[in-house]
This record gives structure tokens, sequence and C-alpha cells, in this order.
């Protein structure tokens, strides 16, 4: 191929990429834009309309993906895409809506909505980066800080218990919950592709790599270092017990699909419960008749 | 493309003579006037607009979910509002802080979106079950930065009924919030509210925005400085942020685009001020002395105003229907023709400094205030009418 032709090739995944706002800020050596090649692939595959896939993203690195992806999307406020989301599900049912932020964003500060939601079991894809910081601030200690890391409001070392994830999510009743680092792309594209074709709350976990703080502040090199060390140190356990999969400083971690299971939605419930005690007089949401 | 009226979609609207209290009545309000989503958090003295929504809603269709918080209430109201169903929350002191953060982002979104307040003794958790006015800078202030909301005040439940549906068309019309800032008093006082039949209420419905898909501009300013609107799920792949933006509604960070995007949030209400305030005034032609009252407390006042008739003052009314924007024009005009402004309010004069700097010295303001926990004795405030007379 001559190098003028290459130029004029497009982007495989230009349809769903706003072009005009490139180049994007993320560090290179982060794992976001890995995740959102993912996530962009596996809405390839799953064949549904583009048209109707909104994206949500609250605030911090990964809260950039909405303002990146040409569909629908929406950069709301720190810890409330989850609530948002339900809004724009339930006034639009037909809509196939995913909330796509960072660990500080959904189960820091946004910790209280992302356990009603799963409570719920509203029809939404959950996909949350967890790079063990918050980045966009410049690296400090977060929910999901693993034991002995450094960070910069835990200069001597974070002493808090970080929150286990997928057991959070399958405990609040998630009915899909997986979790891959973004070294896992074929399987992470999988997995965010089932997603978006159950229905229910479902959580998939990406563990990326923070270069520029997570990283640099604990002396643990390049994202090729931290892919060698997901590489090295995760194992794939479908089925595990969400109970044991705490991920410690530099540990082991555990990856994989946890929970898969079918449970009626929100609106399911809300359809069924109302249309049986109310009778012919309920007028029903979002059914298509 | 003008803006669309149409008439009210019948299986909302409860038509005829009901006995009803204020929140039950902001309820109706809401239903007749296409609401659809309703999202809440209990919190008294507001939770019964909640529970008639919930109660009403199956029979009409649409949804109410009751959230974990007054955080994600707003949140979701907003969502709802992007995929085009008309959406509102109610809430008192505790929740409309809460909300603050989210009021910012459907100003910035430009989101059309209703939150009635009704208001109770504050500060914090203050007098759960009592009444209060002090929440009348809050709406106007409580979130970061400089944007511009619209606030109306009804003085019973016909009004809160009536209101409810104005609030609607101005948010639907100006895609801003607008809220409905009654009161424990007026929220739990049951008075006559008559429903007409839906073709007599007027609905206004957002610009839609119908053009090619290609050149659909979020934030691109119609004549009127309202930009068109579009539903997510239509095809039109749009993006809204927080952030300050451009026209595209693509994040800018730098000083000329926050010039453009605030001024822009901002001017679209200042600008069609004229067209949105609305009060309703008595005898303040050759008045003396204009009592500027709102909510519950012109009902209280407009005893005060009779009694001191009867004492041979000239006292006027200006009742604010509309009180953000507020009616500075029309105050600064009185202010060149009368002795004095008397403001009865339930806070420490909140509304009154407001009368002032609009008064621009050409006429003193009186305060009648008092904390909250319970309405004014008209004979308070007929004492300050007598003294502003003087």
């Amino acid at each position: 191929m001559r190098p003028e032709d290459r130029l004029e090739k497009k982007h495989p995944m230009e349809e769903f990429l706003r072009m005009d706002r490139m180049p994007h800020i993320w560090c290179s050596g982060c794992g976001i834009g890995i995740v959102v090649t993912s996530f962009i692939e596996a809405l390839q595959k799953s064949e549904i309309n583009p048209d109707k896939v909104c994206v949500v993203s609250g605030i911090g690195c990964t809260g950039r993906v909405a303002g990146y992806l040409r569909l629908d999307s929406f950069h709301t406020t720190h810890g409330r895409p989850i609530p948002f989301a339900t809004g724009l599900k339930l006034a639009n049912p037909d809509l196939k809506v995913v909330v796509f932020s960072g660990d500080g964003d959904i189960v820091g500060i946004g910790g209280n909505h992302f356990i009603h939601a799963a409570r719920r079991n509203m029809d939404l894809v959950v996909i949350c980066v967890n790079n063990f910081n918050y980045a966009m601030t410049g690296g400090q200690v977060a929910a999901t800080s693993p034991i002995g890391a450094n960070l910069s409001t835990a200069p001597y070392g974070n002493f808090e218990y970080p929150f286990n994830l997928p057991y959070l999510a399958e405990a609040c009743g998630a009915t899909y919950v997986a979790r891959w680092t973004c070294l896992h792309i074929r399987r992470l594209t999988k997995s965010i592709q089932e997603a978006l074709q159950k229905r229910g709350f479902s959580f998939i976990e990406v563990i990326t790599p923070c270069v520029t703080l997570y990283a640099r502040r604990n002396r643990l090199g390049d994202g090729l270092n931290l892919l060698r060390y997901y590489y090295e140190n995760s194992e794939i356990r479908h089925g595990a017990d969400t109970r044991t999969l705490d991920i410690g400083y530099q540990g082991k971690i555990i990856v994989g699909k946890f929970v898969d299971i079918e449970k009626p939605t929100f609106l399911d419930c809300m359809n069924n419960h109302l249309r049986k005690v109310l009778g012919n007089k309920y007028q029903p949401w979002g059914v298509k008749s | 493309m003008s803006v669309r009226k149409k008439s009210a979609d019948p299986k909302g609207v409860l038509t005829g003579v009901h006995y009803l209290d204020g929140d039950y009545a902001i309820a109706e309000g809401a239903l007749a006037a296409g609401c659809r989503f309703f999202a809440g958090y209990p919190i008294t003295p507001s939770t019964e607009t909640a529970e008639r929504f919930a109660e009403r809603i199956p029979l009409v269709g649409g949804v109410f979910i009751q959230m974990e918080d007054e955080i994600a209430s707003i949140a979701a109201l907003i969502g709802a509002s992007w995929a085009g169903v008309k959406s509102m929350t109610v809430t008192s002191g505790p929740g409309f802080s809460l909300m603050m953060e989210n009021i910012g982002l459907a100003c910035m979104m430009e989101v059309p979106i209703v939150i009635a307040n009704v208001q109770r003794g504050g500060p914090s958790t203050g007098l759960p079950t009592l009444t209060g006015q002090g929440d009348m800078m809050q709406v106007k202030w409580g979130s970061h930065g400089d944007y511009e909301i619209i606030a109306l005040s009804p003085d019973s439940p016909q009004e809160c009924f009536d209101l409810t549906i104005k609030a609607f068309n101005l948010s639907e019309m100006y895609r801003v919030p607008v809220f409905i800032m009654t009161d424990e008093c007026v929220g739990h006082m049951h008075e006559k509210v008559v429903i007409p039949p839906a073709e007599e209420i007027e609905i206004i419905e957002r610009k839609w925005y119908e053009g090619p898909k290609d050149k659909y501009l979020p934030y691109q300013p119609d004549v009127d400085l309202v930009p068109f609107m579009v539903k997510a799920g239509d095809g039109y792949r749009f993006h809204t942020t927080g952030l300050t933006h451009d026209q595209r509604g693509y994040p800018v960070i730098n000083a000329e685009a926050q010039d453009w995007c605030v001024r822009h949030i901002c001017d679209k209400i200042r600008l069609n001020a004229d067209k949105i305030i609305e009060y309703k005034e008595d005898e303040t032609d050759n008045a003396e002395i204009v009592v500027v009252s709102y909510g519950i407390t012109s009902r209280v006042a407009w005893k005060a105003i009779q009694d001191a008739r009867k004492a041979g003052i000239k006292v006027g009314s200006l009742r604010l229907i509309t009180v953000w924007p507020f009616p500075e024009k029309r105050i600064e005009e009185l202010a060149g023709k009368i002795k004095a402004f008397v403001v009865p309010e339930i806070n420490l004069g909140q509304i009154k400094r407001e009368v002032e700097r609009a008064a621009k010295g050409k006429a003193p303001v009186y305060p009648v205030s008092h904390c909250g926990g319970w309405v004014h004795n008209p004979d308070d405030i007929l004492k300050v009418i007598k003294e502003a007379a003087k």
C-alpha cells in the first residue's frame, strides 16, 4: 500500500468516535482507550442499533468517555451517571443505556446510587474502569486503592480496606458481574457484548493502568510493566465465589465472569405487579403492544 | 419555528371541582401538564405530592420512582427529560440543598425540568412540619456559578394547580429548570380546586429540532435565544456536558467559551424576562404604600391591607407570581411614585433586599420578617404599614 492511500483510509471505529474531538486527553500508557475500543467492538458485534444506545459518564478520566463516543452521550455530574441513566432508561425503555465511568465516580461518590440501581435490577450496563486511584485530580486514595499503595492523600501508604466490587455488585442484586484487566481485550469485549445483549443490571469491572499517577508514585514502571503484572498475576476463574475476589497491593487479580442470571428488571416488576393489582385500569409503560 | 401550543392530554386531566391540598394540587397540575415521570424522595411537608403522583400515574401511563435520595431524584429527572418525557420532583429545604449541584447541571445542559419546593423552617433540619419562606434566595443562587432560573410562588391550592402547568410550559419554552416555591401552609391547606376540561388547558411543547441530522447543534440559539432540542434515541448522536461547551455541546475550557456559554444561559432568561414575569396588582395607581408579598404571606397581608384601607391609608398590593426573574422594572416605577414599600415574608428579609435593590433608593422598604413556624399576624403587618405611612 502506498502511503497516500493509507492516509485516506478511515479508522475502522470512526463511525463511533467523535474524530473532531481527537486527540483525547488520556495519558500514553493509560488503559481507558483499550476499554473504549473493546466497547465499540462489542457494540459492532452486538448488532444493536447504535442510534438507540446512550452512554452516560460521570466525572474523572473515564468520565471523558462519553465525550469521545459518537453516540447520544451525556457527561454528567460526579457520581450521578447511574441515576441520570435510570431516568433516561425509564423515560424511554427502548434505549440501551450504558454507564461508562471510573471507580471513584461509580463506587466512591456514587456508591449509594450503584447499590440501589443493582437492587432494583435497573436495566443498565455499567462499565467501571478501576485504576485504583482518583487520577484526574492527581492520584488521591480511592475506595478501591489496595492496602499499602501510596497515594497523594495517603502519602504513608493506604491503610483503608478497599471494596471488592464484584462481591458488592452481586450482593446488591446485579444479574451479570464480570471483571477483566485491560490486557484481556478479547474476553472483555465478549463480556461487554453479553452485557449489551442482556436485560438487567450488568456490571463489568476493568482493571486498568494509571501510569502517570498510581504507577509513578508506587514505582511500578510504565504501561508495559503493568500489563506484564496483569499477565503474570491475573487468573481466570469463571464463576468464582465473589467473596474471594479482593485485590491486594500488586497481588493476584482473579478475573472472569462471576454472575450471569436472569431476573425480571425494575420495569418488568413494575408492569407485572401493577397489572396484577390494577387489572385493565393499569396503563403499562414501555411495553410494546 | 414558533413555539407549539396545544391542549392538554385528557388522560392526565381530572376535570371537575375538587377539595385538595396544595401538595395534591401540584401533582394534579403536573399530570394535566403532561408530566409522565416523577422521581422523588420523601420529605415533610412535600411528600403528599409524591404519594398522589404514585397513586395516579399507573392509571395515566408513566413512571413514579422513589429514588435513594434527592441527588438521584434530580439526576433522574434530567435523564428522563433528555428522553423527551416531562419530568418533575418535589422536595423541601434539606432535599433542596442536596439538589443544588444537579440544578446547575440542568441549567448548563439546558434541560426542562420542574421542581416544587414546599418550604419549611430552616436552616438544616429546622422545622420539618412548620412553614417557612427561607429558600427564596437559595432557589436563585444555590448552585455555584452564574445562571438563571424561573421561580413561581402560588398562594393557594388552586394556584398550585395552575402554576404547576405554567411551570411546565415555561420550562419547555425556555429549556430551563422551573421552581414552584410554595410552603408548608399552602401545601397542607385544603381548598376548592377547579380542574378545567383538557381542551381548555393550554400546553406548550418543547421546540423540537426537525432539520437535517448532521446539521444539528444542541446549543445553537434560535431567535428567542432558546436552542432547539432533540430526544435521545432519535439518531442525532449528540453530546451534552456540564462542562463549559460550544454550540456543538463539546467541552471547551477557556475564557472565551465560558463567556459565551454562561452569558447564553443567563441571557435567554434575562432578555425574555418581560415575557416571563407575572404579578398581580391591586390599587397601586394612587397608593402611598405598596405591600410586596408572595405565597402564603400574601393571603395574610391581604387582611392587613384591607384594615389599613379602612383606617384611611392608601395601600396598594403587588403580589409576586414570578419571584424569579424579579419584576425590578415595575418596582422601580412604583418606587418613584410612592412613599414606601412594605415587604412581609417568612424569612429575615430575603425579598425585602431585592425590592430595595430594585427601588434604587427612590422609596424606603420596610420589612415585616419572622423566622418561620407560623404565618404572620395581620396586625403585625398593619403596624408596619401605619409606621411606613407616617
